[in-house]
C-alpha cells in the first residue's frame, strides 16, 4: 500500500503541496480532482520521485518501505508506474524498444500488447515524436501494460483522446487496475475483489473515467491541500454543480 | 597544359584550406610488401577482430566482393558477383583505359599537399565498378589496414556505378592494435551514372595519434542516387575532410549521413558539400556529433544553382563530458526558386528524457546510454536491410567507448 504522511513539497522556492495525508490500500483506486494549478500533477510526480519536486517534510511509504528520497528508477522497480500527460519525445528510440524496456528483465510480447491498444503501426516510430495527444495516451498505457506496476499513476488519461478511442482507454485502465475481474462459478464477487492488488491514483477533469472504473475514493486537491475525500461520483457531481468554489470553504 | 606531375610538384607544400597542417616528412612513405592472399580466410585472428569492427568480414558471407590493403600492398581483391569488378588501382590503371579515364577527373591533383602526395607517392587503392544494369545483391567490402607504425598510407579509390546499376559498398579504415601513430591520405572519386544507385558507407577506426586527410568528390548523373554514410567513433588525433558531390543530371539525389564521436585529444573537422546543378535535384545532409572531451567541427554546405531544387541540412550535436562542437551549416542559393533549409542544434541530453526512462526502470547510466544510442541511430532510406544491420552493429561496438 501507499502511505503519505504530512507531505510538504517545494518546486523551486515555491511550496506547492502542504500537509498531504493520503493512504491507498492494496486493490484501491482513488480519483484526484482539483482545479488547474492545484498541485495534482506535482503530487503524482512527487510519488514517482522526480527530483525537482523537493520533499521538505513528511514521508512517503510504499509496500512498507520509506521511499521519500528513493531515486526514480528504484521506485519503478519497486512497482510504481506512471502515465504521463506530456512525456518527452526521444529521437531514435523506437516505441517497440521503449515497450521492451518497460518490461525490465521480463520478455514482453510487444506485438500482442500493442494490438490491444491499436498501436501496432506506431511500434516502428520514435517514441512520442509527432504523436498526437490521444496517441501519447495509448503509448503510455502500452508502456504500463508492459511494466505491470502495482501502483499506477494516471495524469489525465483522457485529455486529447477522440471519442472513438475513449472506451478503449477506459477499458484498458480498468484492466490495468484489475477492475475487469468478473465473478464466475469458481469465485464470488467478494473473493474477486480480495484478489485485486493493484492500486491506482487517477487525475481527471472530465470524470469520464468514472464510467469505466468504479473508483473507491475521490480526493480533491485545492491550493496544494487535500480538501475533501469521499465517494468519487458524489464529489464529481458536486464539482459539476458548484465548481471548486465549494471546496474553498473546506480549506479555509 | 600542365601535367599531373607538374601540378603535384607545385602543390607539394601547399597547405590545406582547413584543418591543422601536417608535416608530411614526419611520416615514412615506404612500407615493406605484404604477401598477397589467395582468399580472406588467410587473415590472422588478431586482424580479423579489428576488421570486423569496421564492418569487414573475412568470411565474405553476404558480400559481393572484397578488397583488402595492408599498408602499401593490395593483398586481396576479388569479386563474387559477376556484375561487379574489384581491382587494385595500380593494376587497373595499367590494364584498363576506362580506369585511366576516371583517374583525377573529379578532383585536382593540386588541391593541397595531400592530393599531391597521393599522386606522387601512391601506394595503391581500389577500383570498384558495377557494370551497366547490374544489381549486386550484397555489398562489396573494402578495407584499408594500417599495420606499420608511423606510415603515411597514400591511397586512391575510384568507384563507378555504371548506367542503371545498383552498388553498395561498406569500407573500413582500421589501424592494427599496436599502431598508434600514422597518416592516412585517401583520394576517392565517385561516379554515379545515369539512373544508377550507389551507397557508400565508410567506417573509420583510427588510433589516438593518427592524422587523417581524405579527399573525395562525387558526380551524379541523371536519375542517379548517391548515399554517402560516414561513421567515426574512435579516437583520432586529427581528421579533416569535406567530401563534395555534384548533382549534374536532372533528378539526381545525394544524401550524406555522418556519425561522429570526439574523444579527448581528438579534433574532427568533417563536412559535406552537395551542389545542385541540374533541374529537380535534391540533397540531404545529416550529421550527429557527440563529444566527450574532443573538438568537433561539423560543416555542411548545400549550393542551389537551379530553380526548384531542394536541399536540407541537419546538424545535431551533444556535448556529454566537456569538449566543443562547432556547427557550421551553410546554404548558398544562386538563383530564384531554390528551396534550401537547415536546422542545427548543439546541447546536452535533456534531463527530462533521462527521468522518463528512469520511470520505466532504467538506471541513470542505462538511460543515458539509451538516449545516446537513439541519437546515433539515423534512418537512412535506401540502404539494404543487411547493410543497415552492419552499421548498427558497428555503432553498437563503438558506443561502449563513448560513455
Amino acid at each position: 500500500m501507499l502511505q503519505i504522511e504530512d507531505l510538504q513539497v517545494h518546486l523551486g522556492d515555491k511550496e506547492i503541496l502542504a500537509h498531504i495525508d493520503l493512504e491507498i490500500n492494496a486493490g484501491e483506486t482513488h480519483i484526484l480532482f482539483g482545479p488547474n494549478g492545484s498541485g495534482k500533477t506535482s503530487l503524482l510526480m512527487t510519488i514517482m520521485g522526480y527530483p525537482q519536486y523537493r520533499v521538505t517534510a513528511g514521508k512517503i511509504r510504499f509496500k512498507g518501505e520509506d521511499i521519500t528520497h528513493m531515486p526514480v528508477h528504484e521506485r519503478a522497480k519497486l512497482g510504481i508506474g506512471m502515465s504521463f500527460q506530456r512525456p518527452p519525445s526521444i529521437q531514435g528510440l523506437k516505441t517497440r524498444q521503449m515497450v521492451a524496456i518497460c518490461g525490465g528483465k521480463k520478455e514482453v510480447p510487444v506485438d500482442e500488447l500493442a494490438a490491444k491498444v491499436n498501436f501496432t503501426e506506431f511500434l516502428s516510430r520514435d517514441i512520442n515524436v509527432g504523436f498526437s495527444g490521444g496517441e501519447i495516451k495509448r503509448s503510455e498505457l502500452l508502456q504500463l501494460m508492459a511494466q505491470e506496476p502495482d501502483l499506477l499513476l494516471f495524469d489525465e488519461p483522457e485529455s486529447g483522446v477522440d471519442l472513438e478511442n475513449i472506451a478503449l482507454i477506459g477499458n484498458t485502465i480498468s484492466r490495468l487496475l484489475e477492475r475487469d475481474l468478473k465473478p464466475g462459478p469458481e469465485k464470488t464477487c467478494k473473493e474477486m475483489h480480495k484478489k485485486r492488488k493493484r492500486m491506482g491514483l487517477i487525475i481527471t477533469h472530465t470524470g469520464f473515467i468514472l464510467d469505466y472504473v468504479a473508483a473507491d475514493r475521490g480526493q480533491v486537491l485545492y491550493h496544494g491541500v487535500l480538501a475533501c475525500k469521499g465517494n468519487p461520483i458524489d464529489i464529481f457531481r458536486q464539482i459539476k454543480e458548484t465548481g471548486y468554489e465549494e471546496c474553498c470553504r473546506c480549506v479555509l | 597544359m600542365r601535367t599531373l606531375e607538374e601540378k603535384a610538384r607545385e602543390a607539394k607544400n601547399k597547405k590545406a584550406a582547413l584543418g591543422p597542417d601536417v608535416d608530411l616528412d614526419a611520416f615514412d612513405v615506404r612500407a615493406e610488401e605484404h604477401p598477397r592472399l589467395q582468399n580472406l580466410g588467410q587473415v590472422g585472428q588478431q586482424d580479423r577482430d579489428r576488421l570486423i569492427q569496421a564492418g569487414v568480414d573475412v568470411t565474405e558471407a553476404g558480400r559481393s566482393g572484397s578488397y583488402l590493403q595492408k599498408d602499401a600492398t593490395a593483398v586481396y581483391a576479388g569479386a563474387k558477383d559477376e556484375g561487379v569488378e574489384v581491382i587494385p588501382i595500380k593494376e587497373a590503371l595499367e590494364k584498363h583505359a576506362w580506369a585511366r579515364e576516371h583517374y583525377w577527373k573529379l578532383l585536382s591533383v593540386d588541391v593541397d599537399k595531400y592530393t599531391a602526395r597521393a599522386f606522387t607517392d601512391l601506394h595503391d587503392g581500389y577500383v570498384i565498378r558495377a557494370l551497366p544494369g547490374s544489381r549486386a545483391f550484397f555489398p562489396v567490402q573494402a578495407c584499408l589496414y594500417l599495420e606499420k607504425q608511423n606510415l603515411s598510407q597514400n591511397v586512391h579509390n575510384i568507384i563507378i556505378a555504371e548506367e542503371g546499376s545498383e552498388l553498395h559498398i561498406i569500407t573500413g579504415c582500421v589501424t592494427a592494435a599496436h599502431v598508434s601513430r600514422g597518416l592516412h591520405v585517401g583520394i576517392s572519386e565517385f561516379y554515379v551514372k545515369k539512373n544508377a544507385t550507389l551507397s557508400f558507407t565508410m567506417i573509420h577506426h583510427w588510433a589516438e595519434d593518427m592524422m587523417v586527410r581524405p579527399r573525395s568528390v562525387g558526380r551524379v548523373e541523371e536519375g542517379g542516387l548517391f548515399l554517402n554514410n560516414y561513421v567515426c567513433m574512435k579516437p583520432v588525433k586529427s581528421l579533416q575532410m569535406y567530401p563534395t558531390t555534384h548533382l549534374v543530371g536532372p533528378g539526381a539525389v545525394a544524401r550524406f549521413y555522418s556519425l561522429l564521436v570526439g574523444h579527448p585529444g581528438s579534433e574532427l573537422d568533417v563536412g559535406g558539400r552537395i551542389s545542385l546543378e541540374a533541374d529537380d535535384t535534391r540533397a540531404e545532409i545529416v550529421s550527429r556529433a557527440i563529444t566527450n572531451g574532443g573538438k568537433i567541427i561539423a560543416r555542411g554546405d548545400i549550393i542551389g544553382e537551379r530553380a526548384g531544387v531542394k536541399g536540407h541540412l541537419e546538424c545535431r550535436g551533444l556535448i556529454l563530458k566537456g569538449g566543443e562542437i562547432h556547427a557550421i551549416p551553410e546554404l548558398k542559393g544562386r538563383t530564384e526558386g531554390v528551396e534550401l533549409s537547415h536546422e542545427a542544434a548543439v546541447g546536452k541530453i535533456a534531463q527530462e528524457e533521462i527521468l522518463y526512462l528512469m520511470s520505466r526502470g532504467l538506471s541513470e547510466d542505462e538511460a543515458t546510454a539509451t538516449i545516446v544510442r537513439g541519437f546515433l541511430s539515423v534512418d537512412i532510406p535506401g540502404l539494404p536491410e543487411g547493410l543497415k544491420e552492419q552499421i548498427d552493429q558497428a555503432v553498437d561496438l563503438s558506443q561502449k567507448s563513448v560513455l
